[in-house]
């Protein structure tokens, strides 16, 4: 605990963030979709500890709920990734030659593309949708773990525990599968967790365009839409969301440079 | 240094082919494909769009005949129309670049340099509290998104101090101004935006920063300075530095394409004319031709970053250069 202080504040922001949005209909004071004429744009008060939007939902009960969908999102998408990027980095440093040629000049070409382009060029085509957004950042955001796993298992491809595997006769799939790719992990949850970071940052800006998690569904980065016209009237619609992503986005950052001095 | 340059310079052919086609692709053959909306009721695109839409790509070719005739046209600069105004593309695009790019390079200039000033600040006391505060100072500025740091910031300087403008980029009377005070009225529109967007990848910088220059003074050559009694000022300033600098190049090159995507959210905000709101009004009216011309062009752009950023790198360290064939 003293040791990875940056593990131990990672844990527990995320820990916290997680068990609010799991049992997010336990903790919200309020219903976060119930309009409340008497209360319109309220400010923070002991009954509405976060104060109500302009159309009288409490505040405090529509984060709770949009943690729910930030950090879905958040995990889903990278989860995509992740999963997408050990495939191809382990295909592209185990079998070499065009394979990899291949995949990784498809990735250097992906990293061309401002990513932020990219989704809101399919978001144009797509309805925009929460599954349609998890797909799309998981689908854009592989290149970075297929680099990882690449290069971890070039250097492990070498070593004498897989040349003896391989004398033995087990199977390409067994190899990759069972002993590579599970030997690559750890810089790959490194990378993971950071990703989950930017994950939920895109997802927020692209609800915060309106193009990303429609209302009524709470989300972080939509709520933040109606700051832009309560600017001056309403300071507790832009400071509280904001501050719900910048604490999540630290827990992961810390999350992961934590697990990076674990796992050395 | 010439061999080095062709093989970087030919290294661009594959890259183009790839971009346009992922860009094509991510057009035609997503759901809800262009070709799909034109036999949609979609009320957002009109049929006139919609039949100059199919008129435009050929939509009834087969698709790789639609893609050379798509790529052909680009060679030629030719980008086609916008649905919305039916003006070329590449004019509304080239109309709006004037001032991403005046955003993007002044905050690079300011990024780089104070990324590199906290970077070096940081690397010469580590573990002292101005490193400490200066990690974790850093933590937060990275974990905040820009958006809302720009929201902060105008609800601050501009509504409750009454420092800047809200947004846009010239004042109402602006028509009537000197040329010089045309341009300190722009500088003033765009101090706020600038700031805010450098804030961001400034964390990133001078972390990487701290961590070559904690590297760099590690070295032997840096000994051999001090050993040969030069100034303290002189071996971080002049020799340590040049070395560790070298890196940052690189990452400066990565960041384009955030800083293009970001432009999309903070132009917005603030309600600059860039490309990056061009982009954004162009999605929102499903306006397809100038889409795919900014998805290309944004990629191109990065592509042309990194290059710069990597022939640089080169020209100023002759161990990438001849090290590596």
């Amino acid at each position: 605990m003293r040791k990875n202080p940056y593990l131990t504040a990672g844990v527990v922001i995320i820990g916290l963030m997680s068990l609010a949005a799991i049992f997010a209909p336990l903790l919200s004071p309020y219903d976060p979709s119930v309009i409340d004429h008497a209360n319109l744009l309220s400010s923070p008060s002991a009954s509405h500890v976060m104060g109500t939007d302009s159309l009288g939902r409490d505040l405090l009960s529509r984060m709770i709920y949009g943690a729910r969908i930030s950090l879905s999102i958040g995990l889903i998408a990278v989860g995509i990734s992740v999963i997408l990027g050990i495939l191809l980095g382990a295909l592209a440093g185990f079998y070499g030659g065009w394979v990899d040629t291949l995949i990784m000049r498809f990735a250097d070409i992906m990293l061309c593309f401002p990513t932020f382009f990219l989704i809101l060029a399919v978001v144009a085509l797509t309805e925009p949708s929460i599954f349609n957004i998890m797909a799309i950042i998981g689908l854009t955001g592989w290149m970075g773990a297929a680099r990882l796993v690449r290069g971890e298992i070039l250097s492990l491809k070498e070593r004498e525990f897989i040349q003896a595997e391989q004398s033995l006769g087990a199977s390409h799939a067994r190899i990759i599968g069972l002993h590579l790719v599970p030997n690559a992990m750890g810089p790959v949850m490194v990378h993971a967790t950071l990703g989950i970071a930017s994950a939920i940052l895109l997802e927020s800006g692209l609800s915060f365009l309106g193009l990303g998690v429609q209302p009524p569904v709470p989300s972080w980065g939509n709520i933040l839409i109606e700051s832009k016209s309560t600017l001056g009237i309403a300071w507790w619609i832009t400071l509280y969301p904001g501050l719900a992503i910048l604490l999540t986005i630290l827990g992961f950052n810390f999350l992961s440079e934590g697990l990076k001095k674990k796992l050395g | 240094m010439l061999r080095y340059l062709i093989k970087r310079l030919l290294g661009i052919i594959p890259l183009l082919f790839g971009i346009t086609v992922i860009s094509f692709a991510v057009i035609h053959l997503a759901p809800g494909k262009p070709a799909a909306v034109e036999q949609s009721m979609d009320p957002r695109v009109s049929a006139e769009s919609r039949a100059r839409m199919a008129k435009l790509y050929g939509l009834d070719r087969p698709l790789h005949a639609q893609y050379i005739d798509w790529v052909a046209k680009m060679a030629r600069f030719d980008f086609g129309r916008s649905f919305g105004d039916n003006r070329p593309v590449l004019d509304k695009i080239l109309e709006r670049i004037p001032v991403t790019l005046a955003i993007n390079i002044s905050s690079l200039l300011l990024i780089f340099g104070l990324g590199v000033f906290l970077g070096i600040k940081g690397a010469l006391r580590p573990n002292s509290l101005f490193d400490h505060s200066l990690t974790v100072g850093m933590f937060l500025l990275f974990a905040a998104p820009t958006f809302w740091l720009a929201l902060l910031a105008m609800q601050l300087f501009s509504i409750q101090l009454g420092w800047f403008p809200i947004s846009g980029l010239t004042s109402l009377d602006y028509e009537y101004f000197s040329p010089l005070r045309k341009f300190l009225d722009i500088c003033w529109h765009l101090f706020l935006p600038v700031c805010v967007i450098s804030f961001g990848s400034l964390a990133g910088i001078s972390r990487y920063m701290r961590a070559s220059m904690i590297e760099t003074l590690r070295q032997p050559f840096i000994t051999a300075c001090r050993a040969k009694g030069l100034s303290r000022g002189a071996v971080i300033y002049k020799h340590a530095l040049r070395n560790a600098i070298l890196p940052i190049v690189t990452i400066v090159g990565l960041s384009i394409p955030g800083l293009l995507g970001g432009s999309v959210i903070f132009e917005s905000i603030f309600a600059l004319p860039g490309i990056g709101r061009l982009f954004y009004e162009a999605v929102m009216t499903r306006d397809y031709p100038l889409i795919m011309a900014e998805v290309v062009l944004g990629a191109v752009l990065t592509m042309i970053g990194n290059l710069v950023a990597d022939i640089s790198y080169a020209y100023a360290d002759p161990r990438i250069k001849y090290g590596k064939k």
